[in-house]
């Protein structure tokens, strides 16, 4: 037994830490952000080389064959440097669902192509999961859908979607219909609105494969904010040593000092949560829907505490568009309200150990 | 990342297990119905004093911290009550283990361990308390003795113990770190009062203790003379991994979910009202993190930050499960002492009153956000204030 990461887990992050200094750093950050870019293609391009596109699916479609826990320190990684790249739909939760629900043709049809970057893939699944807003949701009948899907993820110049349905049916969708943005607080991942008006569809296999997705997406989201609220929290304490008034560096008072560790003694058991919950996804699968409960609901209240706080310690400068931790602080907010905010996810944790009567 | 057990430990579970459910009569109700021969039965065992020298009295296995946590987890499941965890048993014993001399050793591990010497920590004052190295009570040289005169605080077990770990000031003359020795003291040397200090519980679960000129052979000091800053360092680390240990905090999690599930107001489960449900989700994952981050700690080296959180995250934590508790129970949860609509012997009450004590004590939560951010996060110490 070994509770800690394995040396090729270690690796995996530094060479995707050390590949995204190259391929996404702050002003390829900002340009996104700022600009109209739909997609970053280099950015992606750049991750492509490393494998990431095809880290969950199996050798035999040319990808990786790695786990949950080898995608969440990917998903820590991006998040820490707020990366635009079309992971959480493209690289975890299209493949998922190819790989629990595809048949054997849609698997061969889309994996290979998924995992070498050739094709990106956006996800529906936001009503099923996060309760339907504004009318919203997806009717699915003798091969077709009709209805509007909200907030999907990486829909942007997807050559594949995958859509939820009201019921919690899954259907592929082939050359998708275009998606409208959606312009969110957190302008460094794209989220679409997109409107099916009898659109062909094949049905994935029925089962629990719903479930499995969003558990999956609960860990990334988790994960991604983990990996944001370190960077938040490394910032202030580095600013907290450079940064003085009353002839001191500010990380001398105490005052400043208890803020930093609070968000140290948040976040570093935090990180065993995500890993477990990673790890429970594939080798505890009783525990999974709990753990990864737990983690999405778990990271996004310390996630939000952390946001506050370095900005916090950062003083007025910490507000400026200057350093950019806005960003930081947007994508945190995003990933607690996307697919259900922690309110929501802890009636699932409830109810994954009998609690909740509904 | 692999949470399988090998083998050999899966087998060393089923021993454990085993064990267990073959004494279960020797602990009915959770209570150890004779606890010295329960003590006495698991060192023999290896379930308690497991990695302390068989010279000394221990069972003398190699350290294993799996084996460790497979022991902790079977007796946690089981509702076993572990080996004695007192002071003398979690702090002295590892202390001289690792800086006692030879005599020291022999003459009080054994003991110890066993339960048939009681310790208690003499380490705070009334003026010395997060500033303990501020520490006034002082030994006078009379030939082959210390004649040591001041008082202690906090002090507990005091009334039961035989012994006392102590920090004297025996050097007036050194450096204020460097003035302190680490003495064993009999308590029943002349010139020692102890006086019962009652908390907000309505208990004295600490006590004060007077030292009036009181004469301890100089062999007594452990580490050297003016070392004993550095021996307790040495033991505080011990002292704070007890007081965060995330099984104790999983065990009354549990007892919490127990609690909401059985207690019903106007005839609806506690657990069933969505409030009170929520509240204690997000407990729950707090406990989850909090336990694998304990897990962790067994077999991650780089897992330094994750060590020195635990004292301050566990002891918080516990206090807002009982916290939680007393807010589930409502008007009952202002009950005390007795009575027939008492729930759980006011164990509830208990705890939020006295953890605040576990927050307070061993390092308060204050110094532990200094310690985590100066020596977990690189923050500059708090600058000296200049010399008048």
């Amino acid at each position: 037994m070994r509770f800690a990461l394995s040396e090729d887990q270690t690796l995996l992050q530094d060479s995707l830490r050390r590949a995204l200094e190259q391929v996404a750093p702050l002003e390829r950050v900002r340009r996104f952000a700022d600009g109209a870019e739909a997609t970053a293609p280099d950015v992606w391009a750049g991750l492509t080389e490393l494998g990431l596109p095809g880290l969950l699916i199996d050798e035999a479609h040319g990808g990786l064959e790695l786990g949950l826990l080898e995608a969440a320190l990917a998903a820590e990684a991006l998040g820490a440097v707020v990366a635009p790249a079309p992971f959480l739909g493209t690289a975890v939760l299209a493949p998922l669902a190819l790989k629990l629900a595809g048949s054997a043709g849609q698997q061969a049809k889309w994996l290979p192509k998924l995992a070498a970057g050739e094709a990106t893939a956006g996800v529906a699944i936001s009503e099923p999961i996060a309760g339907a807003r504004d009318g919203a949701g997806v009717e699915a009948s003798g091969g077709r859908l009709d209805g509007t899907a909200l907030f999907v993820i990486d829909a942007p110049g997807a050559d594949l979607l995958v859509v939820a349905d009201r019921v919690g049916g899954l259907h592929l969708v082939e050359a998708p219909p275009g998606p409208q943005p959606m312009s969110t607080i957190d302008a460094t991942r794209r989220l679409s609105e997109v409107t099916f008006r009898d659109t062909m569809a094949e049905p994935l296999a029925s089962g629990p494969a719903l479930e499995r997705l969003r558990d999956a997406a609960w860990v990334m989201l988790a994960a991604d904010t983990l990996g944001a609220a370190q960077t938040m929290l490394d910032r202030a304490v580095a600013y907290a040593q450079e940064r003085r008034q009353f002839g001191r560096v500010i990380g001398s008072f105490q005052a400043v000092k208890h803020l930093c560790a609070e968000m140290a003694a948040e976040l570093e058991p935090a990180r065993a949560l995500v890993w477990y919950a990673a790890y429970a996804f594939d080798h505890a699968p009783d525990e999974a829907p709990l753990m990864a409960a737990h983690a999405k609901a778990h990271l996004s209240e310390i996630g939000r505490f952390i946001a506050r706080t370095s900005t916090e310690v950062h003083g007025g400068v910490g507000m400026t568009d200057l350093l950019g931790l806005h960003y930081w602080f947007k994508r945190i907010g995003l990933n607690r309200q996307l697919l259900g905010g922690p309110e929501r996810v802890r009636e699932a944790a409830a109810k994954a150990q009998g609690l909740s009567a509904v | 990342m692999d949470l399988t057990l090998t083998p050999e430990l899966a087998a060393f579970r089923e021993e454990v297990r085993a064990f267990l459910a073959a004494h279960a009569e020797d602990y009915a109700g959770g209570a150890a119905r004779e606890p010295l021969a329960w003590q006495r039965l698991l060192i023999e065992q290896g379930y308690a004093a497991r990695t302390v020298p068989r010279e000394y009295g221990g069972y003398g296995a190699a350290p294993d911290i799996l084996k460790g946590r497979i022991i902790a987890e079977a007796f946690i499941a089981a509702g076993a009550p572990r080996g004695i965890a007192n002071q003398g048993v979690s702090m002295l014993v590892p202390t001289l283990l690792e800086v006692g001399s030879e005599a020291q050793k022999r003459r009080w591990i054994g003991p110890t361990l066993r339960g048939e010497v009681v310790w208690c920590q003499g380490y705070s004052e009334p003026d010395a308390g997060s500033d303990l190295a501020s520490l006034k009570t002082s030994a006078i040289e009379d030939g082959d003795d210390f004649v040591i005169s001041g008082s202690k605080l906090w002090t507990s077990t005091a009334h039961l113990a035989q012994m006392m770990f102590a920090l004297i000031r025996t050097e007036p003359q050194a450096p204020r770190h460097e003035g302190i020795s680490y003495v064993l003291i009999p308590m029943d040397t002349p010139g020692i009062e102890v006086r019962p200090l009652k908390t907000m519980t309505g208990q004295a679960e600490f006590n004060e203790v007077f030292f009036t000129e009181v004469r301890v052979p100089k062999d007594q000091v452990v580490g050297g003379r003016g070392r004993g800053w550095f021996v307790a360092n040495t033991t505080l680390k011990h002292e704070r991994g007890m007081l965060g240990d995330p099984n104790a905090t999983e065990a009354r999690l549990n007892a919490l979910i127990e609690l909401m599930k059985t207690e019903t107001v106007d005839g609806q489960r506690i657990v069933d009202h969505p409030v009170f449900r929520d509240r204690l989700m997000q407990l729950q994952a707090r406990v989850f993190a909090m336990k694998f981050n304990g897990l962790r700690t067994l077999t991650d080296e780089t897992a330094g930050l994750a060590r020195l959180v635990v004292k301050l995250q566990g002891c918080e934590l516990n206090h807002q499960l009982a916290a939680l508790a007393i807010d589930a129970l409502g008007e009952l949860g202002v009950l005390y002492q007795d009575g027939p609509h008492l729930r759980a012997k006011g164990r509830w009450q208990w705890n939020y009153m006295f953890d605040l004590g576990l927050i307070i004590g061993g390092g308060t939560a204050q110094i532990q956000k200094n310690i985590i951010a100066e020596r977990g996060l690189g923050l500059p110490r708090e600058p000296s204030p200049a010399k008048a």
